[in-house]
């Protein structure tokens, strides 16, 4: 049978399914075939903190949106066009994200009547007229699947197990994905059970073959590859660029990295694939807690690694002391808060903002630090290098607000060529710097970048101590003198401050907007989707987004103040908003949304349009 | 960082600048002093030798040492010296920590230290109080100790610290006096000899809170019949002319005190700090009474135990020794691992 093929711009297809069907994988597998084909990609997995929630509930569903177009794109789109719906309960909790017209493809073989009741079904709404507007492709997968495998040595469960492969083959063949990257990664994934490795791609070419010969589907969909810049690709989640960053800073800098952390949602990754790198010199600690963490990575500083942490919120807490006294030794450390909703446990695996609070402010005293925020998941790579640079250079902590929606959402990168990342190098104390030429002075500063001699244990003659008591200016001895204390206090302020961070750029394209979008961190995506929309309109605004949240840019107050109207849109309760009107004193028009998951485009675009109607 | 010289130093390349600023007549001065006589002892230059603390009067220790030092906060001394010994296996790296920050606010840290088995040597100066804070009481405070926080006597039942650490099966267990010189810095030798963790608790007075809190562990006139001063190999008895001994009933769990006449010679328990089962060092500190009757000084136990950070540097050493590229290649590698697609 000849199929019609028809050549689409853009597609958002959502893949969801009980926790254990096996979607992130699948759509994992999907967003990897797209990418060999050269789309650009956004996507955006979305889970329950439940490892395995009671069967076929709502609870339980876990889902995964990839979003893949012949053009850049910036988010993994607002709504599927196409819905793989595994069970009644996939269903119905995705159904109010789907506009009409969009396809469903639904297992019919999980609508029994137990299912249907188990998320409030009184019919199948697959023989009802509910989903009229839809267009709905009824799929019998797991049995299908049973059938395609009823001659290979597998039990009746691992054959069920693999209905994830016939729905990726069936999707793989409507979107004329190739799809050799697939069976190769079966095959490494199942090298030690052959007959698993048959029996999945057996499952993926049955779904591939049902495309072409069912008549329900008449139509093939192609997307053309988008147009990139030249170069080698590979698709990477914000935890993995981030991890990559913080070894690539390691080489960088020719110090061991040093790695303290506790597992916690969402951040384990990094963890995870930090600890697979030793032969780079990385070494990983997994802590008694997340205060042992940062202790250890503390004391590895102090021995000359570029220590780090990393964690979400809830760890961040009870971090803090330690960040102080980090503060007060002016020693390198990364910080690296994975944030989630809060607060307490909150929705561990859902996405929020609301941490830039406790990351400017967030310890005791006055214990100003450096923050940055990456804006994507590959920006996580460049942003690890940043934080290193600054801890290295300047000496302090430095916290890097990442976010659950970044850490976990993927897109392609463009490597980068090793040489041209930044030069990380360091120089320790080998010598006495003071006047005398025999004394070690350890609070004697750079007088440009303010930073302190970084004197190593075992280096002779420059064996001293520090803590976290009051320190004498240049000496570092304890002091309570009233004068040192206020000298010390500003000097900490000003050598976070005085800290050169990039100008902040704005995008205005058509030159004459008056209201300008200013966001910080994840949010970058779906504002600058929200503009192109509305610049699509006609109508002319401009975005800018900060990366540095502590030290700001210099030309940031400038910037805020030459619009009529900024508005600030955040995933929190207006945190960004808050420091901008304190320290410029600018009207700032807070737009938020703390709902756990990204802001979609089109929700952002009518807000902006609303106050461009205003100005 | 260059290799060990042959260095003759003394007690006073040990002091540093800093004005020692305890109470006069602490226990701290001796314990300092003695510690500063015997560093030179170990042949180890000053700058690979680190002492790290955390918050209370023993914590200002490292200020007085001419070594490499830091002054922590409050009970995380052990986390922060696990990340610098383990990440630098060429230093010798000391905590010294008292009984509210090791055992209170510190407990968690201090215990995954001992189990890990990380090449610290960790100096717990027990004086059963809060100096620093003024006078309440600690989690070593006997039941019903009357302090400025519990006026009607304190509820809670302290912690044995040595039992504690051997609990947490550290590999060296052992516990000192502030007054014995001799007997301190005979320990800490050991202590220093030890790879992995060492656990040494030292018996302190505190003049101004708790004065006097060990006496009976110091006056000539009853030491010797308290005291049970371990030597391994050696079969335990103690008091005048060995009158007690320590055996180990048949049928019981632990050990108990006898008068050696009550009993046969071969019954008496000679002393092995290598037994690598933890009961018998813990059965040993269960030994003292309330009244500090039968307290055992010295090593009670020193086993061999691979150390945490001969462990890590072990994988990291096998991982670096399969690398034939330069940094930089490795780094390229990784980054271009995986599936990846080229754009021309």
């Amino acid at each position: 049978m000849t199929k019609q093929i028809r050549q689409l711009d853009r597609v958002v297809i959502r893949f969801a399914g009980d926790s254990g069907d096996g979607m992130q994988l699948t759509g994992d597998r999907f967003t990897s075939e797209t990418a060999q084909l050269g789309n650009d990609i956004s996507t955006l997995p979305n889970f329950p903190a439940e490892i395995r929630a009671p069967a076929g509930t709502l609870p339980g569903v876990s889902s995964f949106q990839v979003h893949f177009a012949d053009y850049d794109i910036l988010t993994p789109g607002d709504a599927p066009n196409v819905l793989v719906a595994m069970n009644p309960a996939a269903l119905k909790a995705n159904l109010a994200d789907l506009p009409r017209g969009a396809d469903i493809i639904v297992n019919t073989d999980e609508f029994t009547k137990r299912n249907l009741a188990k998320v409030g079904y009184q019919t199948s709404p697959l023989d009802d007229d509910s989903l009229a507007g839809y267009v709905v492709h009824p799929v019998a997968l797991t049995s299908m699947t049973v059938g395609a495998l009823a001659a290979h040595q597998v039990s009746k469960k691992d054959a069920e197990r693999s209905k994830n492969m016939f729905a990726l083959g069936l999707l793989s063949w409507m979107y004329s994905r190739p799809f050799e990257s697939t069976l190769r990664f079966l095959e490494r994934k199942f090298a030690a059970r052959p007959e698993l490795v048959a029996a999945n791609v057996a499952a993926f070419k049955a779904g591939w073959n049902f495309g072409e010969t069912t008549e329900d589907f008449a139509v093939r969909y192609e997307v053309k590859p988008a147009k990139m810049q030249p170069g080698t690709y590979r698709n990477i989640t914000g935890n993995a660029a981030l991890s990559l960053g913080l070894v690539a800073a390691g080489v960088r800098s020719g110090l061991p990295v040093f790695l303290g952390a506790y597992p916690i949602t969402p951040a384990s990754d990094i963890l995870h694939e930090l600890s697979k790198h030793k032969r780079f010199g990385v070494l990983t600690m997994q802590a008694e807690d997340e205060i042992a963490a940062v202790g250890a990575a503390l004391g590895a500083s102090y021995g000359g690694s570029l220590g780090v942490t990393t964690t979400s919120g809830p760890g961040v807490a009870l971090k803090s002391e330690t960040i102080s006294l980090a503060v007060a030794l002016e020693l390198p450390l990364v910080i690296v808060d994975v944030q989630r909703a809060g607060p307490s446990t909150g929705m561990p695996t859902k996405t929020e903002q609301a941490d830039l609070n406790m990351a400017l402010y967030g310890r005791h005293g006055e214990a100003p630090i450096a923050v940055i925020a990456p804006r994507s998941p590959s920006d996580c790579f460049f942003a690890a290098l940043e934080a290193a640079r600054i801890a290295l250079t300047y000496r302090t902590p430095v916290i890097l607000l990442s976010d659950n929606y970044v850490a976990n959402g993927s897109e392609p990168w463009l490597l980068p060529d090793v040489e041209s990342l930044p030069d990380l190098r360091v120089e320790f104390a080998t010598k006495p710097n003071g006047e005398d030429g025999t004394t070690f002075l350890p609070y004697l500063r750079d007088p440009e970048t303010l930073a302190r001699p970084w004197a190593i244990p075992g280096t002779a003659g420059l064996e001293h101590r520090i803590g976290g008591l009051e320190k004498a200016d240049k000496t570092g001895d304890i002091s309570y003198d009233p004068a040192n204390h206020d000298f010390m206090v500003r000097t900490r302020a000003a050598r976070i401050e005085t800290i050169p961070v990039p100008d902040i750029e704005v995008e205005d394209p058509d030159g004459d907007a008056r209201v300008l979008v200013l966001g910080w961190g994840s949010t970058y995506g779906p504002i600058g989707a929200a503009c192109r929309g509305v610049r699509q309109r006609g109508l002319s605004i401009a975005q800018a987004h900060l990366r540095h949240l502590a030290p700001m840019p210099a030309n940031l107050g400038e910037v805020l103040r030459s619009y009529d109207k900024v508005v600030i849109p955040e995933m929190n309760l207006g945190q960004l908003a808050h420091v901008i009107r304190a320290r410029y004193l600018v009207d700032a028009i807070s737009y938020n949304q703390v709902r756990g998951l990204p802001f979609t485009a089109a929700e952002l675009e009518t807000t902006l349009e609303e106050v461009l109607k205003n100005v | 960082m260059s290799e060990p010289v042959a260095v003759k130093l003394t007690a006073k390349d040990f002091k540093s600048d800093q004005e020692v600023r305890w109470c006069p007549g602490c226990g701290d001065y001796a314990i300092l002093a003695a510690i500063q006589q015997f560093m030179p002892e170990l042949n180890i230059p000053r700058e690979r030798t680190v002492f790290v603390s955390g918050i209370g009067c023993s914590s200002r220790f490292p200020y007085y040492m001419n070594t490499y030092g830091m002054h922590s906060i409050h009970g995380r001394a052990p986390a922060i010296a696990t990340g610098l010994s383990v990440s630098r296996p060429d230093l010798s790296v000391w905590v010294v920590t008292g009984d509210g920050d090791a055992l209170s606010i510190g407990g968690n840290h201090l215990i995954h230290a001992l189990r890990r088995n990380v090449n610290l040597k960790i100096l717990l100066f027990n004086n059963r109080i809060y100096g620093l804070t003024k006078g309440q009481y600690s989690p070593t405070s006997e039941v019903g100790k009357i302090t400025k926080s519990t006026p009607a006597g304190s509820a809670d039942a302290p912690f044995n610290p040595l039992s504690l650490a051997l609990g947490a099966e550290a590999s060296f267990v052992g516990r000192t006096i502030d007054s014995d010189r001799k007997h301190l810095q005979s320990v800490l030798r050991a202590a220093a000899e030890h790879e992995g963790s060492a656990f040494v608790e030292i018996y302190q007075n505190c003049n101004i809170f708790n004065d006097g809190a060990f006496d009976q562990l110091k006056d000539p006139s009853t030491r010797d019949d308290y005291l049970i001063r371990l030597e391994h190999g050696q079969p335990i008895t103690f008091g005048a002319d060995g009158r007690f001994c320590v055996v180990h009933p048949p049928g019981g769990f632990g050990l108990e005190v006898r008068d050696t006449s009550s009993v046969r010679p071969e019954e008496i328990v000679v002393h092995d700090a290598t037994v690598t089962d933890p009961a018998y060092a813990f059965a040993l500190s269960r030994l003292p009474g309330l009244d500090l009757r039968n307290t055992p000084i010295g090593v009670f136990r020193s086993v061999d135990r691979p150390s945490y950070d001969s462990v890590v540097q072990g994988q990291l050493a096998a991982a670096k020794a399969t690398v034939t590229e330069t940094p930089e290649q490795q780094l390229a590698g990784l980054l271009g691992s995986g599936d990846t697609w080229t754009i021309v």
